[in-house]
């Protein structure tokens, strides 16, 4: 037992659980937070706007795959934190939010909870839908306990964000605390381990497939799955095709990756998977964007579904053979029994034809011209960037066109708010991402309408020593609602037009970054490398055809047969 | 067995006894869209924990899709569904009813004793009446009552377990 202040102690469990850095903004109700993390040893990022604090942290985690840290003050500063952690939790990615809060008790009853005062929100109220857990704290001695809790339920199980509402006067009160070495929650018993017999079954049904397909969603990236997903794989060569937030799961120059499903998913991962006779599908909750309507998806197919997060299985989805596990103990265990029971399977005439399709479609998504269009872009970009550089996305058509044309080697190496489709989320998620792998090239493929949302950060990333560039796909449009009116609403274009406001240059300048605009993919390779050589915040503005579509395309409510070329 | 046949479920959770537990719980259902019915809560040994009843109209994948989100949540400790024909279920319900007259009033009292209710509160014109059993039973006595012209109805919602040996393991 030892004597703290709340805010010692809030502290004190952070760095047991080996916090590094905590992105934020300070405010009235965290100051003592903040007055104990001063000379903490912990680094503290200042953005810009909460929203990116929480943004940054996500990029961290999902970059380093270890919980990453946002703290925000109470009322506008907590609620900022709001889309960041929405964000989060969509797409199963440990983040901690720290928020002050105002006095809970006080000789000036004026001060306390429930009572309207100034700057205070329920936000344990507002962020209970979107998190994965939230605690307010009611007490000095339970601050050791309940941080303990909240990195252990964010990293546990099916990941997720945990929000620490934190009332000031808790923070300065002083009372005996004891710091916990483990945690016990009667409630919450992940389960990790698979069923033996569920995966013999698994395994019963893919050595009888003929046409097994795997789909690998973000789940394999998030366990660290990929070299057991590519140990089932090339057993039993089956193609694996990923959902947006599963790329990476895979090195696209694989032979057996064919890409992602989905709406905007590569004509071959499509073809293929409607294909199946046996379908794998790991760490993936069938999203709308990725299924297609769901009466004409793998109907046919035997589906096997491999999820930590049990209700998942058959939200979406029947499912045959469910294993609720964690997605690398799963894949472990398929392969020891899939290896103790049969040959690896050698070119098989579905290999062969799976192999035929992807050339074919390889092919067709190679862009040939050498006018400044995304797809070339995107390629090039690819060939003069190190493998293992950290790229994120803006939402839009900057972000289709990444899943499209940017191939990914490793995983956790592409970054994108998939779920909620978060427009403004790439940028602070890059400068948590490279300040998680400051040794890595952290690049962010935007939109100028996207970009736009959370812009200010370049004085994040300037003041702070925390170099990332931003490539601005500009087509001075929000440029996929307007592909959306020119194919479905007849053109009507309507509330699209951003009118070349501002000049990113000048921008990029006036936050002293560096701001350069090209107008050949020659010019565009040298900026590219130069941001690389310099090593100093960059943004490249990109001037692009304001109507060019992302194609293909499966439209809303459609089948994913059913692909606009 | 037909799986998209729509009817009435009965779910016991056993939940952490705390604030905001009956909110998370709440938030899930409307955020998900399942349909409550009834559901009462109440504290059960160890007095830290609680026992919510919860009715929902669904068919076999609705109530499926619920029992997983329900256990998902942290403060939910334990799960269970309870089969009507193995189940005992009740519901309490307080009937405030006009009774202005000695007719009316000896009435009521006939069917306050056929029903095994019991008269809990009389005063000049009114009287309120307490009365236990599945929740049919409190439906039909309730039609008996309209003539008479209800006041005021306070009903519980349902609270169950299963019938026999058998019960919620809490760990």
């Amino acid at each position: 037992m030892v004597e703290m202040s709340g805010a010692e102690a809030l502290v004190e469990a952070l760095k047991r659980e080996r916090v590094k850095v905590i992105f934020g903004i300070i405010g009235g109700a965290i100051m003592p937070v903040y007055d104990v993390l001063r000379d903490s040893g912990i680094r503290h990022v200042l953005v810009r706007h909460e929203q990116c604090a929480a943004h940054a942290a996500d990029g961290y985690a999902r970059a380093l795959g270890r919980p990453g840290v946002c703290m925000a003050t109470s009322g506008p500063g907590a609620t900022n934190l709001v889309t960041g952690i929405a964000t989060a939790y969509m797409d199963s990615s440990p983040v901690i939010a720290i928020t002050g809060q105002v006095n809970r008790r006080s000789s000036n009853t004026a001060y306390m909870i429930g009572r309207d005062a100034f700057q205070e929100a329920d936000i344990i109220g507002i962020t209970t839908p979107i998190t994965k857990y939230n605690y307010q704290l009611t007490s000095v001695s339970e601050v050791p306990r309940v941080v303990k809790e909240a990195f252990y339920i964010a990293t546990t199980g099916r990941p997720g964000p945990v929000l620490l509402d934190f009332p000031k006067d808790i923070q300065t009160e002083r009372a005996e605390v004891e710091f916990p070495g483990k945690v016990e929650i009667r409630g919450y018993k992940p389960v990790t381990n698979p069923h033996p017999l569920q995966v013999k079954k698994a395994v019963d049904a893919l050595l009888e497939a003929e046409r097994p397909v795997i789909l690998a969603g973000g789940g394999v990236i998030l366990s660290n799955a990929t070299p057991e997903l590519l140990k089932v794989a090339e057993f039993l060569m089956a193609p694996v095709v990923t959902t947006f937030m599963g790329k990476g799961a895979i090195p696209e120059n694989h032979p057996l990756s064919l890409g992602c499903i989905g709406m905007h998913g590569s004509r071959a991962a499509n073809s293929v998977i409607l294909d199946a006779d046996v379908l794998l599908a790991v760490g993936t909750r069938f999203g709308d964007r990725s299924t297609g309507t769901l009466d004409t998806f793998c109907r046919d197919a035997k589906i096997i579904h491999i999820d930590i997060d049990s209700a998942e299985i058959g939200k979406n989805v029947d499912v045959d053979i469910p294993i609720v596990a964690d997605a690398k103990k799963a894949l472990r265990a398929l392969y020891e029994v899939l290896a103790s029971r049969a040959e690896k399977k050698g070119e098989t005439a579905w290999f062969r034809r799976v192999k035929e399709l992807k050339e074919q479609y390889e092919e067709l998504l190679e862009p040939q011209d050498e006018e400044l269009k995304p797809p070339r872009l995107l390629r090039e970009l690819r060939k003069i960037i190190p493998e293992d550089s950290i790229v994120t996305t803006e939402v839009g058509q900057n972000q289709m066109w990444a899943s499209l044309y940017f191939k990914t080697y490793k995983p956790r190496t592409f970054i994108s708010s998939g779920g909620l489709g978060t427009m403004g989320f790439g940028f602070p998620a890059a400068i948590g991402a490279k300040t998680a792998r400051p040794d890595r090239f952290v690049v962010d493929i935007a939109g100028d309408g996207s970009f736009r949302m959370t812009e200010q950060e370049l004085a994040t990333s300037v003041v702070e020593d925390i170099p990332v560039t931003v490539v601005i796909l500009n087509n001075s449009t929000l440029g996929m609602v307007a592909q959306w009116q020119r194919l479905f609403f007849d053109e009507r274009y309507v509330a699209v037009d951003l009118k070349g406001i501002p000049d990113f240059v000048k921008l990029a300048e006036a936050y002293g970054a560096q701001g350069v605009r090209v107008g050949s993919l020659k010019e565009f390779v040298k900026a590219v490398k130069e941001a690389m050589r310099l090593d100093v915040t960059t943004v490249i503005d990109v001037p692009i055809p304001p109507e060019e579509n992302v194609l293909p395309m499966v439209p809303p409510g459609k089948s994913l047969k059913e692909m606009i070329e | 067995m037909t799986t998209n046949e729509e009817r009435t479920h009965i779910i016991a959770a056993i939940v952490e006894h705390k604030p905001g537990v009956l909110y998370r719980v709440s938030n899930m259902f409307r955020r998900r869209n399942f349909n409550i019915e009834s559901i009462s809560v109440g504290p059960i040994e160890p007095r830290d924990l609680a026992r919510m009843t919860i009715t929902v109209r669904g068919d076999e994948k609705v109530v499926e899709q619920m029992i997983k989100h329900l256990a998902k949540l942290i403060d939910v400790v334990k799960v269970s569904r309870l089969h009507p024909e193995n189940t005992v279920s009740r519901e309490l319900a307080l009937i405030k009813v006009y009774s202005p007259d000695t007719k009316a009033r000896s009435d009521i009292i006939n069917y306050v004793n056929i029903f095994r209710a019991s008269i809990v509160d009389v005063s000049t014109d009114s009287m309120i009446i307490e009365i236990t059993g599945d929740s049919d039973k409190l439906d039909a006595f309730i039609e008996l009552m309209k003539p008479f012209g209800i006041k005021e109805i306070a009903r519980t919602g349902i609270t169950a377990l299963s019938r026999g040996a058998k019960s919620i393991k809490i760990l």
